[in-house]
């Protein structure tokens, strides 16, 4: 390894406890003047510990951490980005309600006696989405009409306003599509361009792979691996990620395929989707692979009748079964797992056993009142076959991980005893181990003969484990065929809409409404 | 509901609050009146017991439909107005005739259906609860005026009367049958919340809206259901009203949905939803009786108890905001 003498940013074993916990057990890397820089690691391995104490939430016990050589150690948030550490959130912290201008300049507006500089505001966002390039965003409407990549432009656009040295994003791209992923990536260059140095944070390591300059990884709070990301061998970082071999995270399909369990024809919702049709056969995995705002999450929910459904049939079992409510769908053995695991997805303030049973209470109860002790017997047997890390069943799930909360999610579905799964993105935001256990999860269902209808933003897992992948477009599914003759290229295409256009000279996608 | 203190390894702070602050709270009020000298011999008698006690009822009772609505994420304002209709309503059964039983039953049937008018606005047109009950708060009043013409309604002396009177005021037996009555409701509510599915499904809804539909229960039912519920209590309510005044008042109750409310959240109840509990309501109820009984047989003047109910109010919150902050 070379250093350079000019480190834009230096930590040297950085410790940090929390009583008995040991989040950080020693860290060390750097980050030189345009160069964007990777931190990889499981959840837990503590990459948001050492993302709060360079941003100023925590301070470190031990160890020295250097800006532009000298000593930095920020007293709070606002210390630190007044020294030129900005961060980018995986949740987007923008006022929704508020214009793209108010959002860019939050907090800093310039005023003269308490009274706003219209202007100079307006100069001050124009100048800063220049920089990335993005200036025919409008300034004057509220960001919550813009898409999710549209808001991240925001933003990175609000942090560029405090001339930043270091910009750090977490996870920035796991509500993206591909399209819009290639978009950040050319403003990541940008920033990196002008000279900003860039952390990296990120699950995705093909993706990483892309951007990055050089990565570390994080493994139970300590470096152990760093090096030159473009010459990294991706299984070599796998393996110094989870600390074994990792050989194949997708299992062997060991299913067969029996009769249709969902049938949809020509479904049409309110906005979307305008006409999607596919079919579900027992014992299949079928992917449905598109952008964000292709209609795919209002496809599934249009099925699960939790969306109107304005035309088209929907067969369930062979039956006819078009318009339906939640409840109805769960009593013919369908079950949705939402892609807004916090939002909608679980009772954070609830406890584990709740969560997991929500559906069928009625199955335990006795004239309208829950046995507890049958409800945590029940729970406590998901909690064990799924391998949960949690205290007990009474726990508050929102003191889990990601990926806890999600098998948590899942485990609904399976107390349930559904039949057929409409899973949406099941893996987001979640690490390398819960995925992989999710992975040989939904193969081990698809040969007990369940249907599973698995929709993903992240083309390589759609590739290794489903049987069948249909591609949506504008609220239709433009192509369905076996995952074998897919390629990623070709799914990309046809998400886009034209086999012709490279990823890159499409745009963001602006969602209409 | 108080959490159960699932960590046994170490002393917890914060479950141990979760669990017994609105007792301790209780407590601590009772044992800051006892400091005074020459209130203690009054103070700590079986009759004054009763009096505070029948003095409290009627809030617990509105507080018990209330603690529904809030751990379901709603709010009621149109409590207060909804009491002084029912004494009225309960009031005109009796000048009219109506032998006491089915007064006290039509009125609390009358309370249910004003909770279901405003569930079914609020739950069928996904319309915000504070503005729904905030109409029906003028609506109730006004209703109460007209149906009482403006002035108070005095039928002969009946049983109703005798729900709220206290028999030998020097002692504490016998006590009330009002308090009784808000006594085996609390406790059958206790269950409901616990261990019911309607209990479950109230929580949920509470906590999560969307999940909850997500899940297939009928949120727009249970809605329904919840401010149904929670008007045959108000209704009760204004029965206890009515008893304890012999007369109906359309002019009763003004501001009493606050005190239910303050009652459920100095028990532990959340305003976002999702958390609270009977147990702890009841004992915020009786903090609040405690305090204005004390404050009143040490002579202080009403807005001395005014002011002093407003900081309770204020430090239960951010007891409960300080608590939360740990957990998390």
């Amino acid at each position: 390894m070379t250093t350079t003498p000019t480190k834009r940013l230096k930590m040297e074993g950085v410790r940090k406890r929390f009583g008995a916990t040991h989040a950080l057990r020693g860290v060390s890397f750097e980050v030189g003047p345009s160069e964007v820089h990777t931190l990889i690691g499981e959840n837990g391995a503590g990459k948001s510990t050492l993302m709060k104490i360079l941003s100023g939430v925590h301070k470190p016990d031990e160890g020295s951490i250097l800006l532009d050589g000298s000593p930095f150690n920020p007293s709070n948030p606002h210390h630190a980005r007044m020294c030129g550490i900005a961060m980018i959130y995986q949740e987007l912290n923008l006022a929704p309600d508020l214009s793209v201008m108010e959002n860019i300049t939050l907090g800093d507006e310039p005023s003269a006696l308490g009274w706003r500089r219209i202007s100079e505001q307006k100069a001050r966002a124009t100048e800063a989405l220049q920089q990335l390039e993005h200036e025919q965003l409008p300034l004057d409407i509220p960001v919550n009409r813009l898409s999710i990549a549209e808001q991240q432009v925001v933003e990175i656009a609000r942090a560029l306003i405090g001339k930043p040295k270091v910009l750090i994003m977490d996870e920035p791209t796991s509500s993206l599509t591909q399209v819009d992923v290639q978009n950040l990536f050319r403003v990541i260059n940008l920033l990196k361009a002008s000279g900003v140095s860039v952390v990296y944070i990120s699950h995705f390591l093909e993706e990483c792979q892309t951007i990055s300059d050089r990565y570390t990884v994080l493994r139970d709070g300590e470096s152990v691996g760093t090096g030159d990301m473009k010459k990294a061998d991706i299984q070599d970082i796998i393996h110094q990620m989870v600390g074994r071999e990792m050989k194949d995270i997708y299992p062997r399909k060991e299913h067969s395929v029996g009769k249709p369990a969902l049938e949809v024809k020509g479904l049409r919702g309110r906005i979307k989707p305008r006409s999607a049709s596919f079919r579900l056969r027992k014992g299949e995995i079928y992917g449905v692979a598109g952008l964000v705002g292709a209609g795919r999450t209002e496809t599934l929910r249009a099925c699960f009748g939790l969306d109107r459904v304005d035309s088209g049939r929907v067969l369930v079992m062979e039956r006819e079964s078009t318009h339906s409510t939640p409840t109805k769908r769960l009593a013919q053995g369908m079950g949705l797992l939402s892609e807004n695991r916090k939002e909608e997805g679980l009772l954070l303030n609830r406890d584990l056993a709740d969560n997991l049973t929500l559906t069928k209470f009625g199955s335990f109860s006795k004239f309208g009142f829950i046995p507890r002790k049958k409800q945590l017997e029940a729970a406590e047997h998901w909690i064990d076959k799924l391998k949960v890390k949690t205290r007990s069943a009474k726990q508050t799930i929102g003191e889990l991980s990601g990926g806890n909360q999600q098998k948590i999610a899942i485990g609904r579905l399976l107390h349930h005893e559904a039949d057929i799964f409409l899973l949406d993105e099941p893996t987001r935001g979640i690490d390398i181990g819960s995925k992989a256990q999710i992975y040989s999860l939904i193969c081990e269902l698809a040969k007990q003969g369940k249907a599973i209808l698995f929709v993903s933003s992240y083309l390589p897992e759609l590739l290794g484990i489903c049987d069948t992948i249909g591609v949506m477009c504008r609220g239709e599914i433009k192509a369905s065929r076996p995952a074998s003759e897919w390629s990623e290229h070709e799914l990309i295409s046809v998400a886009v809409g034209q086999t012709s256009d490279t990823p890159e000279s499409q745009a963001i996608d602006t969602t209409e409404s | 509901m108080a959490t159960d203190p699932h960590s046994k390894d170490s002393f917890n702070w914060k479950q141990f609050l979760n669990s017994f602050g609105p007792l301790l709270g209780l407590l601590l009020v009772i044992g800051l009146f006892s400091l005074s000298a020459e209130l203690r011999p009054t103070f700590f008698t079986g009759g004054n017991a009763k009096l505070i006690l029948t003095q409290t009822v009627i809030v617990a009772t509105g507080a018990l439909g209330m603690t529904l609505i809030i751990v379901s994420g709603g709010i009621d304002l149109s409590a207060g107005s909804l009491v002084a209709l029912s004494s009225v309503v309960a009031a005109t059964l009796l000048l009219q005739d109506w032998s006491p039983a089915s007064a006290l039953i039509l009125t609390v049937l009358a309370g249910g259906c004003i909770g279901a008018i405003n569930g079914t606005i609020i739950a069928g047109f996904r319309m915000v609860p504070f503005i729904v009950t905030l109409g029906m708060m003028g609506i109730a009043r006004g209703t109460a005026k007209w149906l009482a013409g403006n002035k108070t309604v005095n039928p002969e002396e009946n049983a109703l009367n005798g729900i709220m009177e206290p028999i030998a005021p020097q002692n504490l037996w016998p006590l009330p049958m009002g308090v009784w009555i808000t006594i085996a409701l609390a406790i059958v509510m206790i269950f409901v919340m616990k261990y019911s599915v309607f209990g479950r499904y109230v929580f949920a809804i509470g906590s999560n809206e969307d999940t909850a539909r997500l899940c297939g229960i009928r949120v727009r039912t249970n809605k329904i259901m919840i401010y149904t519920l929670a008007g045959l209590f108000f209704g009760l309510a204004g029965v206890m009203q009515y008893s304890r005044l012999t007369q109906g008042d359309p002019t009763v109750a003004i501001g009493l949905e606050l005190e239910i409310i303050a009652a459920v959240v100095i028990g532990g109840a959340s305003l976002s939803g999702g958390s609270g509990s009977i147990t702890g309501t009841m004992l915020g109820a009786l903090i609040m009786g405690v305090l204005k009984s004390g404050s009143s047989q040490m002579n202080w003047p009403t807005y001395m108890q005014e002011i002093i109910i407003g900081i309770v109010i204020i430090l239960a919150v951010g007891l409960d905001k300080w608590r939360q902050g740990k957990q998390s």
